[in-house]
């Protein structure tokens, strides 16, 4: 009786949100104007669809101009150290290791290269620098073979309906944008998706997150801040089934790894996506900055302990960024990069593509 | 704990120093090479590292090494001066304008903590009895002046802002106007979070900074960047002059090697950190402290002010008169985890003591609960049996565990433990007698 209650109440607040979501077109226009000042090509968000063909095209040069800017980074620095150096020495190797881990690439899988670059030379008694560029090149290019060929699966685990997506991560890592930007794809694609706003610490996140609602033109379920998140988790969990949502997208709080508390909460919104919504498809992300360092790695470790994530989302890669920590982060914990952010816009969430990023690191 | 596997990584490097008698050339090589990798562990930008290995090496080969008696100490001392001056000799204040108000602008890229941050800060100001006006520039980014609305509603600080839909310069004008208006000698601009390369948002800032010429420029950064944190100061620096640094996310376990590069390449100070999700969480930047910590000297004056702010003054004098009169009880022993439990978790307090180092401190796991349950067997026991423990026999203590909910076994062992420490203490109080008798320590090798 008393929880039947409990969740009649709850779904007034649904309503509520749902109603706010009825002035979407004043919104929406709202946003445009917002953008207008910022950048003309972008105030396009949602017409037609050629249009946004043509915006992906863009970005996807922007991301390659961004990537390219990697590339030369990396090959030309290793071209001019072996063209500086006439013999192997042990400074060489030095300047070799210093091109990699100003990447990102970080300090285990460079020290790995080199060093086995190193007993390579001796046994093949090369001496000139010139001779090492191929070998240094197939040991670059084994490392992220490996990335490459095992047998990762990139696409999302949403099929088949139901489906439930957590995202977790830490405080900044680009949570709610992303989530934004997932749904309106996966709109795109004709799925029917619900949005859980788990996120009740963060001043105003609710509010971005439902702006972001707006945007995608998808239903939102939200509670007030400072609500427990997993009984919001828990309302969407029963929404989505009531309105038989194809997927559920749940926001959490940023949360750094290392708070014991708060990953404890991560993990009791975990066993209740498990408990209340077996029949589910699951697919948990963590979302991480582009920028951050070798810290990536720990805070992947972490979370896939606590609530076992299945994926990596890799935002603000149209920075300067190398993102050479995705190496790390698959050679050393097997969780594959699944989705890239390369924009503040909507549509600026891809796929990411092993290929493409490896022909742009290594040329 | 912030630089703790770093330092960890130094002691490794700088043990094998210690505790030889000369050092040779090779020895200092292979001792700097650990501490180069530790340090670009750390996500300290490659540049910093070499030219802080070239500058600790030269000083280290040099004769002023070799020549001393104890080489391990003199290259942990050069190392420890080397990082301190990389990182800014003392702490830096913010810099107030001698006609109010002080205008600071919060600049830095997307999800860096601006917004939380510009909360945090007039939260602190407000308390040194500044007026503050914050300022809602972020008309870009969903639901960011209604952050800041909350955010300046916790701390009661008025924010100014004028929707979405005008130009953040136009904002930024008028927000000094009305603070001019209102009294308010400081004025904190928050900004839409923004990237380096992205040159009309750039342009932007720019335009802020030249419409309402601020005291103040805070590059936001957090503390997790990797190697690019050296190209967004660079840039940010080159094209607003920043004035210094505010450090975000510095709780978590990164190591904070942005610190050591943003700080050596521009050249401008850290001024805060922060250190917690809460609004009252800024703190000022120690770099000497933190130089210290790096090293596993243990962040020894950080600790002495948290206990002095947590510990009673009274209290502690009473119970230093009760161990030297060996009357020391049980409650003096809750007194003392309750005093110890309001100085904040406990393996952060012992991250803080030097020697103990983060390597030991990874299997020692502090277990809270273990504290509880002492407590628990300690709540139990009468008043009587408080003050003479002596008097509990099987009959109480078969009571005590059941009324504390554990066992005959645990309440054995915390009565042994409390015997053993007292003896302990009896130990150190006739060392101390001896040592006032014979005017030195009472110990065999002395």
């Amino acid at each position: 009786m008393f929880k039947f209650f409990k969740k009649s109440k709850k779904n007034e607040d649904e309503n509520i949100k749902e109603d706010i979501q009825k002035e979407e077109v004043e919104e929406e226009n709202k946003y445009e104007e917002g953008l207008e000042e910022k950048e003309l090509d972008k105030s396009d968000e949602s017409n037609n669809g050629s249009e946004i063909e043509g915006k992906k095209e863009d970005f996807f040069t922007k991301l390659k101009k961004g990537l390219s800017k990697t590339r030369q980074g990396v090959t030309e620095k290793i071209d001019s150290i072996l063209k500086s150096y006439g013999k192997i020495d042990d400074d060489l190797f030095d300047e070799l290791e210093e091109v990699l881990i100003t990447a990102d690439v970080g300090v285990n899988t460079t020290m790995e290269v080199i060093d086995n670059l190193k007993k390579q030379a001796k046994e093949q008694k090369i001496k000139e620098a010139n001779d090492i560029r191929e070998l240094l090149k197939e040991e670059i290019e084994g490392t992220l073979k490996k990335v490459e060929d095992s047998k990762i699966d990139r696409k999302l685990n949403i099929d088949p309906s139901p489906a439930i997506i957590l995202v977790v991560g830490v405080n900044g890592a680009g949570k709610t944008t992303t989530i934004g930007k997932m749904a309106w794809n996966l709109k795109q694609e004709g799925k029917k998706v619900l949005i859980a706003a788990g996120d009740t610490f963060r001043a105003a996140a609710i509010e971005q997150l439902e702006e972001w609602a707006n945007r995608a033109d998808v239903n939102l379920v939200a509670h007030k801040e400072g609500a427990d998140p997993a009984a919001v988790i828990y309302d969407g969990i029963q929404a989505a089934k009531a309105r038989k949502s194809d997927v559920l997208i749940c926001d959490t709080a940023g949360r750094l790894h290392n708070k014991k508390n708060l990953m404890n909460e991560l993990n009791k919104i975990f066993r209740v996506v498990e408990r209340e919504y077996p029949e589910a498809s699951k697919e948990v992300l963590l979302v991480v900055d582009a920028t951050t360092g070798q810290n990536a790695i720990l805070q992947a470790k972490v979370f896939k302990e606590v609530c076992d994530i299945t994926g990596v989302v890799l935002t603000k890669l149209d920075g300067t960024a190398k993102g050479g920590v995705v190496i790390a982060l698959q050679s050393e914990l097997n969780v594959p990069v699944k989705l890239i952010g390369v924009g503040e816009g909507i549509d600026d969430l891809q796929p990411f593509d092993t290929k493409s990023f490896i022909e742009a690191l290594i040329g | 704990m912030v630089f703790e596997s770093l330092s960890e990584k130094l002691q490794n490097a700088l043990g094998k120093l210690k505790g030889r008698g000369k050092l040779t050339e090779k020895d200092v090589d292979l001792a700097m090479r650990e501490v180069k990798l530790a340090l670009l562990e750390a996500d300290v930008n490659f540049k910093v590292v070499k030219k802080f290995i070239k500058d600790v090496k030269e000083r280290a080969v040099g004769s002023e090494v070799m020549e001393s008696l104890t080489p391990g100490q003199q290259v942990v001392k050069i190392v420890n001066e080397e990082l301190t001056s990389l990182m800014g000799e003392k702490e830096s204040k913010l810099e107030f304008s001698s006609t109010p108000p002080t205008v600071v602008l919060m600049c830095g890229l997307q999800g860096a903590g601006k917004t939380t941050t510009a909360g945090k800060l007039a939260n602190l100001l407000k308390k040194q009895n500044k007026r503050p006006l914050l300022v809602a520039c972020d008309v870009y980014r969903p639901a960011a002046i209604k952050q800041l609305q909350v955010v300046g509603e916790k701390v009661d600080v008025p924010v100014f802002s004028m929707g979405d839909k005008n130009n953040p310069v136009d904002i930024a004008k008028a927000a000094v106007e009305h603070g001019k208006r209102n009294g308010n000698d400081l004025i904190i601009i928050d900004t839409a979070g923004r990237l380096h390369i992205d040159e009309n948002l750039m342009d932007e800032l720019e335009g802020i900074k030249n419409g309402v010429n601020p005291n103040e420029i805070l590059l936001v950064v957090d503390s997790m960047t990797g190697q690019d944190a050296v190209t967004v100061a660079e840039t940010f620096n080159d094209r607003l002059g920043i004035t210094g640094v505010v450090l975000t996310k510095l709780d978590g376990d990164a190591r904070g090697g942005a610190a050591l590069s943003i700080r050596s390449v521009t050249g401008k100070p850290i001024k805060y950190v922060g250190m917690g999700e809460k609004l009252d969480e800024l703190r000022s930047f120690h770099p000497d402290r933190m130089a210290s910590r790096i090293l596993g000297m243990g962040d020894v004056l950080s600790l002495i002010e948290k206990a002095e702010e947590s510990f009673d003054a009274k209290k502690a004098m009473e119970l230093e008169k009760k161990i030297r009169s060996q009357q020391f009880t049980f409650d003096d022993f809750l007194d003392q985890l309750d005093q110890m439990k309001n100085l904040g978790p406990l393996d952060q307090i012992l991250g803080m003591i030097p020697g103990v180092n983060s390597k030991q401190l990874k299997n020692l796991n502090v277990d809270e609960k273990e504290i509880v349950k002492i407590e628990a067997i300690i709540k139990s026991m009468t008043k009587e049996e408080r003050n003479d423990p002596s008097i509990i026999n099987s009959s109480r203590r078969k009571r005590i565990a059941q009324g504390s909910g554990t066992s005959v076994p645990e309440v054995n062992r915390l009565l042994k433990q409390f015997k053993e420490t007292k003896k302990m203490m009896k130990r150190f109080t006739d060392v101390e007698k001896t040592m006032k008798k014979k005017g030195k320590l009472g110990l065999p090798f002395f």
